[in-house]
This record gives structure tokens, sequence and C-alpha cells, in this order.
């Protein structure tokens, strides 16, 4: 092995390439970077990238690996190589996902209440009622501030046009922010010099905005409101996320074992009694949220919780019901629902979906399954998928099944030529295809946190980027105009 | 702060201290069969007893031997009192308050966890044992010498460093208790000077031997356990350890010294003061194994009281992992 790892052979064989462009020249942005690693020792990344693994197991930030008796651990697998988005770019991102987000909550608050859009048949009563994650029992809710998804963590994707798509929105309890703190963190601790100069955008004011948007829902006539964050527990694979942020914010973590529901208030339990609880940021599925009114037998919930939530009491981050518009159908009609509430053409496109319920959609799926990838409308972690092109007869028989069987369930979209980013692999570098999930945070305004996280597929041409799939992640630089602010407040 | 945080930060710090006096344990029989070339094999025998699961053990150890011993109290994982055991549920309530804890004592805990656990993955093959026990004590200091440096001394701090100090005073007893019995071969020797090599082992074993030479000098058994009982400044001593977590419950309800307003400040502060007030003498006439047994028993009840206290309301009990005394 060489250990030589330098860019000079590096291939983009064809795909978009986030760092270097078609006739293999880094990107303006990029410059900087490729030379600075060039220019490094032989041997020097690699020690710097196992210095980096090194201190994220000792920090903790590992996951148990499933099955193994021996109480293995292993880190997020993270690689040194971090994906970098130029200003003009991300400029269009963040104002596309903004315009997203705004166009989202009305649709929540819209399905809860008068339903406009679905009398007005632009959205199907049928796919909203059998959507899953739609919850009657939040109809006629309405959470403080008329803001229902405060945290959202939209995927997005680069095709081979150089065009950034919408791959889904994840409403519900989006994980992944905390790697992108730490991400960084470790990135500034091995490449000090060339941050400063790469002028890359913080992301470490975060957990303060978060605490923020978080405050700005409580019930007003609360001076000094108690937020804390909610968990489902150390075994929760999100978990190290949720004790993270409670840190950052200086805030309380609690379990549902740790509240309790008595005269119309949400209070946690103390060594010295009763403390009222004002903001909850949940992080356990509306599913287990309430046994009263959601699953009978959950035991990570808190009794009694929908109805304080309901009589304003305390308020909830994201709100429950929110994950409606988290449904695979229904993000096919996210464009439409930015046409009809806030009169604008989406900036940043969908994916094209095939939408398994309509008829003719159904047919030219299951005409081309060999060509596309099929989801299942509630399923995450890259399970209930098939991919197309790779996928046997076998497989593709298996989906053509259950389409036919339950069409209301399924979506099928284009196979995507995801975009590369360079990897470390071995003793060199290859281009790895990569996604981008930037953190969108709604409270007194919308605000979008400059970079995400990019999770990049491991394995040799993998589409799959989802951490229980193999996936590992990279730091990602957004850069900045010339006069915005760079560099961490915190290094 | 959540009952719960409290409890696990309680459980957290007695864990590791539990592991580290059984490295103590183990370290001291070490170093004695060290001094004794022969007949070491009844040397481990009361490390087992002591226990109270010499069943579990005959159940899985076919020998008493230095190879069994160690394996059962170090690196067995299904033992729940084992080192490896113990820091894993010392471990799993830390995660559970990492926000509570300082990063520092966090990540300090975890890589004790991982070099004990790279040891038992191994097999427990270490390549000296008593090189590998001194590190598991270093670890274990660290680990209270970073909560200490790093960790306001506020209500979190002073649940741990209940829970430090009641540990510590219960294994102390223990090891007293083991190994009075096998050093003292008849009771007409209470009094008279006393191995030099055994009982410096002992004192070794708890760090206390040069603390006990600046005081007494000579060896003798009852000088011996006035020092790791009564003595009020050495750390390690029974009522140094009971007196600071007196002061530091104290800390918690915010109760005045000498005064008490629930069972666990009352049976802490009897049992406080019961010590305070004893002579060696006394203790030596009524039998040191009888004067532990009490002890111990009184030790419990308060650590019951605690759990009472500060713990025990609860709205489901949903316990993830036994949390037993030993």
């Amino acid at each position: 092995m060489s250990d030589n790892l330098q860019f000079q052979g590096y291939e983009t064989d064809g795909f978009f390439d986030e760092l270097f462009d078609d006739h293999n020249q880094p990107r303006p942005e990029g410059q900087l970077l490729v030379e600075t690693i060039n220019s490094l020792g032989v041997g020097e990344l690699r020690m710097r990238q196992e210095a980096i693994e090194r201190a994220l197991m000792r920090m903790g930030i590992t996951f148990a690996v499933y099955g193994d008796e021996q109480g293995t651990e292993k880190i997020f697998p993270f690689d040194i190589i971090p994906r970098i988005v130029g200003a003009t770019e991300w400029n269009r991102v963040e104002a596309g996902l903004k315009q997203r987000i705004r166009a989202l909550n009305c649709f929540i608050d819209d399905v809860y209440h008068d339903q406009n859009i679905v009398n007005e048949g632009i959205v199907p009563r049928e796919l909203l009622e059998d959507a899953k994650t739609y919850r009657v029992a939040c109809h006629g809710l309405s959470p403080p501030r008329g803001i229902w998804c405060h945290i959202t963590g939209t995927d997005l994707v680069r095709h081979a046009d150089g065009q950034i798509y919408v791959l889904e929105d994840n409403l519900r309890c989006p994980s992944g922010v905390s790697y992108v703190l730490q991400n960084r963190m470790v990135m500034k601790r091995s490449f000090p010099q060339v941050f400063n100069s790469a002028r890359v955008r913080p992301v470490i004011d975060y957990p303060g905005r978060l605490h923020t948007t978080l405050r700005h829902l409580a019930p007003s006539q609360v001076d000094n409101p108690t937020t804390v964050v909610l968990t489902p527990g150390i075994y929760n694979s999100a978990y190290y996320e949720h004790s993270f942020l409670a840190q950052q914010m200086g805030v309380q973590l609690v379990e549902g074992r740790d509240l309790v529901v008595k005269d119309g208030f949400v209070f946690m339990r103390t060594t010295t009694g009763f403390e009222r609880v004002d903001v909850i940021y949940r992080r356990i599925d509306d599913d287990f949220l309430d046994p009263k009114v959601f699953r009978k037998d959950s035991m990570l919930g808190v009794p009694g919780i929908m109805d304080v939530f309901r009589r304003g009491n305390v308020a909830m981050a994201n709100a429950p019901g929110t994950g409606v518009a988290d449904d695979k159908v229904i993000y096919a009609f996210v464009p439409d629902m930015i046409n009809y509430y806030l009169n604008e053409e989406a900036i940043l496109p969908n994916v094209p979906t095939y939408v398994c319920q309509r008829q003719d959609d159904r047919k030219y799926v299951l005409e081309n399954l060999d060509k596309l990838v099929v989801k299942a409308a509630n399923e995450a972690g890259g399970y209930g998928m098939l991919v197309g092109p790779h996928s046997t007869k076998e497989e593709q028989r298996t989906f053509a099944h259950l389409i036919e069987e339950n069409p209301r369930n399924y979506i099928a979209q284009p196979t995507l030529s995801l975009s590369r980013v360079p990897t470390i692999v071995d003793d060199h570098f290859e281009g790895r295809h990569v996604d981008l999930r930037p953190y969108i945070l709604y409270g007194e305004e919308i605000f979008v946190l400059p970079g995400g996280l990019t999770r990049v597929a491991l394995r040799k041409g993998s589409l799959v980027v989802n951490s229980s799939q193999g996936g590992g992640s990279k730091d990602t630089w957004v850069v900045a105009q010339p006069g915005m602010l760079t560099g961490e407040l915190d290094a | 702060m959540l009952s719960r945080v409290a409890e696990s930060i309680y459980w957290m710090a007695r864990y590791v201290e539990r592991a580290e006096n059984l490295a103590r344990y183990v370290d001291v029989t070490l170093n004695l069969i060290l001094d004794q070339p022969v007949g070491s094999c009844e040397q481990w025998e009361p490390l087992v007893s002591t226990t109270g699961d010499q069943e579990y053990f005959n159940e899985h150890y076919a020998e008493t031997d230095a190879d069994s011993v160690i394996q059962f109290l170090t690196f067995d994982r299904d033992y729940p009192n084992s080192i490896i055991s113990s820091l894993r549920i010392a471990r799993e309530n830390a995660r559970s308050i990492r926000e509570t804890i300082s990063s520092e004592s966090w990540e300090a805990l975890n890589e004790f966890y991982h070099f004990v656990l790279a040891a038992t993955n191994n097999g427990g093959r270490v390549g000296s044992p008593s090189e590998f026990f001194r590190t598991v004590r270093q670890y274990s200091q660290l680990f209270g010498g970073v909560i200490d440096a790093t960790m306001a001394h506020g209500e979190s701090w002073n649940f741990f460093n209940m829970g430090r100090m009641l540990e510590r005073a219960d294994k102390t007893t223990r090891i007293l208790d083991v190994k009075y019995f096998t050093l003292l071969p008849s009771i007409a020797d209470v009094g008279t000077p006393i191995d030099d090599l055994q009982w410096s082992a002992v004192l070794q074993s708890v760090s206390g031997l040069e603390t006990y030479r600046k005081r007494y000098h000579g060896l003798t058994v009852p000088r011996v356990i006035e020092f790791l009982i009564l003595d009020r400044a050495f750390p390690r001593a029974v009522s140094h350890c009971l007196t600071a977590s007196d002061v530091s419950l104290h800390a918690i309800t915010g109760t005045p010294a000498g005064e008490f307003c629930n069972s666990a400040e009352q049976r802490l502060g009897l049992l406080r003061s019961e010590l305070a007030f004893m002579r060696v003498e006394e203790i030596v006439d009524d039998g040191l194994h009888q004067f532990i047994d009490s002890l111990q028993t009184k030790m419990n009840s308060a650590s019951v009281c605690i759990h009472e206290t500060f713990f025990a309301l609860r709205p489901v009990e949903t316990l993830t992992m036994s949390q037993s005394q030993s």
C-alpha cells in the first residue's frame, strides 16, 4: 500500500462529481482543499483519518453492532474529504427549502382543519385519509403560533444533469444533526488552516437556534419556560443525538417515565418534587407518545399528554400529526401545495414520482420495474425498497405482487445517478455516491442550517446511503459569500 | 434534578467504585502469593466466598485457582458482579445521563470500559495481571478525578459522591473481613505484632500502607483495624467515607449538619456518629467479623433509605438493568 493519498489519477468516471469538474479539474470552491491534500506528506492524511476515528470511539459516538454478543461497537463511518457547496448554489437551496417548509406547514394545518386542498381535489381525499401518519386525533388542533413542523430534515440528491432534487421530507423526528456538528468538530481539529481560508460557514450555532425555536412555542403566559428533550431511552438508535442536543442546549433529557400529567399540566419528577414542563422537543413517534390516544401498549410515552397539548398547556415539537407530510405518496403533491398555498413555482424540483394508486402510473411502474426505484409509503432507513436496476427478477415479481395488492402504499421514481464525492478507499480515492440532508428550523422565522448531513454510500456503486445499510458520512462545507460570517464561534 | 438522573449518577458512582475494589481484592491476593511461594491456592477461596455467589462459581468453574477466580471476578460477562459487568452497568447508567455529567468524565469512563472490554474479548489474557489491575485502579481514580475536577459540586456531584463513598466504605469492610480470617491464625494473636509482609499487602491494596506507617509505624491487628475503620482522615477508611457520604447527603437536602428530616439522613447520621465515638478495643472484644457484619447491614439499610427518599417515587417500574447490592 503506497499510502500516498493524493488526487493524481482520480477519475470522475462520467458521474457528476461534487469536487471535480468533467475535465478532472477541482471546482473553484474545492481548489484550496485539493491543493492542501496534495501537499500533505506520505501517510499524513491517513493518520488524520485514523486520529478522527479514535476520537469518535473515545467520545462513544458509536452504535452497537446488532446481534453481536461481544459488545462490539462501531463508529458511524466518517470520511475526511468534505462535500463542498458553493455560495450561489446554496442560496437557491436555502430559498427552495424555506418555500417548501412554508407550504408543508400550510398543508398540515389545512388537513387538520378545513381541508381545502382535498375539497378542491388537489390532493385526492382517499390518499390523505389512507395515510398511516394521518392522525384523526389531531383534528382541530391549533399548535402555538400555527407552526407544526419546527424541525425538518429534507433529503436532497443531485442527478447526472447537475440539478438538485428533493428526494423526501422528514418531518417527524429527523435525526443526524448531531453528526453534522461532531463531524465539523473533528474536521476542524484535522484541517484548521483550510477552514480559515476556505470560508466555510459555521454550523455550531444550531443548538442555540434550536433552543430559541423551542422557546418560541412556549405558552404565552410563561416567562421563563422549561424546555426538555423527550427520548425513548438509551436503546433507541438515535439516543446519542437526543442526549447531545439536550446537553448542547443545556436542558433536561427526559424519558416518558420521568413525566407525569396532573391538573392539566405536564410535570417531571425531580428529587425535590414535581416541576412543570412547558416545551417538549419530542423524539418519540406519535404512535408511542400517548397510550390514551395512540398505541395503548406504549411504555415510552406519557398518558394524557395529548390532552394537555390540546389545552395549550404544553407545546410539542414537532407537533403530533406532522408526519402526514412524510408519507411518500403525499410527497408527490408538494409542488402542487407550493402552488396552491403560496402561489409560487417550486424552486427545488421533486424527483419525478409515479403514484401507484393512479392507474396509468401503476401500469407504467409494473412494466418498468427493472428501471425504477420503488418505495413503500411509510418505510425509512432503506427498508421496503426495490432498486430496479440492481434487483433480481424474483425481487421484481415480489414487488409487482406487493404493488398490485396495495397500490396506495407504493411510489416509484426513476433511478437517479447520484453525484459523487472522492472518498478514501484503501490507499487511494474513489468516487462514492452521496446525498445531503439539510436541517430547517421553523420558529419566529425559518432558518436553514448552512450545511447538513452528507451521507455517503461506502460500497462501490451502491446508491443506498443509510447508516443501517452500510453508509457513512462526510462534513458538508457551505462556502460563505463575501462579507458573510465564517468560522465557528467556538472551536 | 430528575429522580431517574440522580439514581443513575448514584449507581454509576457505585459501580465504578465496585470495579475498582474488585481489582483491589484480586491485587492483594496476587501480592500475597508473591510473598508465599507454597500453598497459595487457599488464598483464592475467600475471594469467592465473600462475593456470596459461591454457587454460581461452582457451577461455572472447576478449580479455585488464580486463573478461574480472576476470570470470574474480572472478565465473566454472565456474572453480574464481575469487573466487566460492573463497568458495563456503570457505562449504561452514564450513557443515560450523558447530558448531565461532563463530556470529559463520560469519555474517561468510556475509555475505562473499552480497556477492560478489550482484555475480556481477548479471553482475559493480559500480559501481567498485577499491571492490568493497577491500570484498572488508575482508570477508576482518573474517572473520579475528572468528575471532581469538571463537574460543578452541586446536586449531581453530591449524588455521585454519596454513592462513591458508601460503596467504598462497604468494600473496605469486606477487604478487612476476608483478610482477617485468612491472615490471623488464632484469636490469641490479636494484639501481638503480626506478619509485616501479609498485612502490608492488605494495606497496600487500599493504598494505605504509607499513611499507616506515618501514623503507627509498627503493624498490629488492632491498629490496622482502627486505621481502616475508624480513621477520620484516610480516604478509604470506613469512618471517613461515611462522613463524606453524609456531608453530601446534607448538601443535597439542605438539612443542617447533625439534624435529619428523612430516613436516609437519620440512618447515615446514626451510623456515622456510632463510629465517631467507638474505640477499637470494643470492636476487637466483640469480634471483628460480627462487627463488620452488623456494619454492613446498617450500611445496606442506609442505602435502602436513600433509594426510598430520592428515587422510589416513580410512575412506572421499568428498570432496564438490575441494580443490586452485593
